[in-house]
């Protein structure tokens, strides 16, 4: 196995990274902190706590988990996306490096780069709120696993996308929707019946709900369910990576 | 010399387009091999199959006995190839795109290496900035560099020159034929023709998708050799009708000038045409003869295919 190529894609994607640290850190910090002071403190304290925890607290696995998904598929899309715009994927496609080590590479980056976002927002969470992390181990399997998964997704659409909006339309149109329809910023309880049935369709609710079990220790729905969810997505993005690069689907012809 | 790529009646197909059609071509170990064709004739799809970026539809490459798409690996690892375009990431440094090309063939960073080819390619003053802010020509080298960068045993050179003032143009042959001494199997194909007869050992013709001629450069420059002789005449003449109907034979616009193609200098017929012309009273005040060059060669082969 060529693992050195693997490393070299890694540090290769993980150096644009370092390129632009300000706006990847900065901005997310500065809008948590947004999200923090409307809905935390304007709005939040008016709202009374939930299932015992505090509004405020209430969001944070939300807001981590918004990050996490949203960062890990814009990073892992333009990391393999760039590339083929500009041309110079045909060195890692005329290279000996296997579809499995070009995967590890490429999502192994974006899913470091979200997991770093996700925990800035973690730690700028707490100079709003305070909470005890019910179940860190969890917690850091949940980081993990979400950041891998979509990662992979975000990686497909990089190679679907033959241009800069075909790049933004899946995560603008489809998992931002999601994300906020999926409890980051409220429990499905506080729903009409009606959608309480159709959030439990919403494929990113499972997610958010497990993560934020193991804040809390509660959730709407079993912990197992969350898990089960989450490597079932990450078996269908991995299946169709599989097929993109049998196929060579837009990359090679 | 043995074959190092060995390529079997090779087909691409792309939708109704065959863009090469049962191509078989065997390329020897160190040689500088020139493939020609006009524009879309197949050379990229032929090198971009070898190299990997493209499948074939059908056939057989197999580079030192390995195949192209089982043993990938293998055929990859002893290739390096400098693509036609100019396509870079522009915010990454010199150094660390060549490094970066290097560790995708499994190699750790070899920074004696890589500075080394970049002297070679006067890059190496540029080494830490960003690719953004280099010229044409040093992005040029700077593909070669990173062809270079993991020392491959093949290289693919699509149309180096390109676009490239003539001191480069130099700068690169001088640099292709250094890799031919250490050893290295070029394949290079080219729009300059100037460019295939300087370099290159073997030549081969493709056009439509079908090779159409391989032969070493000098069988071919011998074999399809035309000597084309200019007359310059002492007055102007209007027409040929005093000659024999002589296909080889024709006058320029100007009418100063006799223009005969394929007539050799010391052959008899060259004398029995001086001999008309005098006994016409025509004179005439130069004589010029001079070899059809491998230019010449390349469009008849082309056009009378």
């Amino acid at each position: 196995m060529n693992i050195q190529a693997a490393i070299t894609i890694y540090k290769f994607e993980m150096a644009r990274f370092r390129r632009t640290i300000f706006q990847s850190l900065v901005a997310p910090i500065i809008t948590t902190s947004l999200y923090f002071v409307v809905f935390g403190a304007a709005i939040g304290s008016k709202i009374e706590s939930i299932n015992g925890v505090s509004y405020g607290s209430f969001i944070v696995p939300g807001l981590i988990m918004l990050y996490l998904m949203t960062e890990s598929i814009n990073n892992a899309a333009f990391g393999i996306y760039f590339p083929k715009f500009v041309g110079s994927i045909f060195e890692v496609l005329s290279a000996p490096v296997s579809s499995l080590e070009a995967t590890v590479g490429y999502v192994g980056a974006a899913a470091s780069k979200s997991t770093i976002i996700g925990l800035m927002i973690f730690l700028t969470s707490n100079l709003f709120v305070t909470h005890d992390i019910k179940y860190p181990l969890v917690m850091a399997v949940f980081i993990i696993l979400t950041a891998i998964t979509f990662s992979l997704f975000g990686f497909i659409i990089g190679i679907w996308a033959q241009n800069w909006e075909k790049l933004s339309i899946i995560p603008t149109l489809l998992v931002t929707p999601l994300v906020f329809l999926g409890g980051s910023f409220y429990s499905i309880d506080m729903l009409p019946e009606f959608w309480q049935k159709v959030s439990l369709l919403n494929p990113v609710f499972y997610l958010i709900s497990g993560f934020r079990w193991s804040f809390f220790g509660t959730s709407e729905i079993p912990i197992a369910l969350s898990i089960v969810a989450i490597l079932s997505f990450m078996a269908i993005c991995l299946l169709i990576i599989a097929i993109i690069f049998k196929t060579g689907y837009r990359l090679r012809t | 010399m043995k074959s190092q790529i060995s390529i079997e009646n090779v087909s691409k197909v792309f939708g109704r387009h065959k863009a090469l059609n049962n191509v078989s071509l065997e390329i020897k170990k160190g040689e500088i091999f020139a493939l020609l064709g006009p524009n879309g004739a197949g050379k990229t799809t032929l090198i971009s199959a070898i190299c990997g970026l493209c499948r074939q539809s059908s056939g057989t490459i197999k580079v030192n006995d390995f195949d192209t798409l089982s043993q990938y690996k293998e055929t990859r690892n002893q290739i390096g190839l400098v693509p036609q375009e100019l396509p870079l990431d522009g915010f990454e440094s010199v150094y660390n795109s060549c490094q970066f090309s290097r560790g995708l063939f499994g190699l750790k960073d070899s920074r004696d290496h890589i500075e080394k080819i970049l002297k070679t390619l006067s890059l190496f003053d540029k080494r830490d900035e960003q690719i953004f802010g280099l010229s044409g020509g040093m992005k040029r080298r700077l593909l070669i560099a990173k062809a270079l960068a993991h020392e491959p045993k093949i290289l693919f050179l699509d149309e180096p020159t390109a676009g490239v003032d003539v001191s480069l143009r130099r700068d690169i042959w001088k640099l292709i034929e250094d890799q031919k001494k250490m050893g290295v199997t070029i394949i290079l194909t080219t729009h300059y023709i100037e460019e295939a007869e300087q370099l290159a050992d073997r030549v081969g013709i493709i056009n439509s998708g079908e090779i159409i001629l391989v032969k070493e450069k000098t069988t071919l420059m011998s074999e399809f050799s035309k000597k084309t002789t200019f007359i310059r005449l002492s007055k102007k003449l209007k027409d040929l009708s005093f000659m024999k109907k002589n296909k080889k034979i024709s006058l320029t616009e100007n009418g100063m000038t006799l223009k005969l193609v394929g007539i050799n200098n010391t052959s008899n017929e060259l004398q029995s045409i001086v001999n008309l012309l005098s006994q016409n009273g025509i004179f005439f005040t130069e004589i010029n003869t001079v070899d059809n060059s491998l230019e010449d060669i390349f469009l008849d082969l082309v056009e009378t295919q």
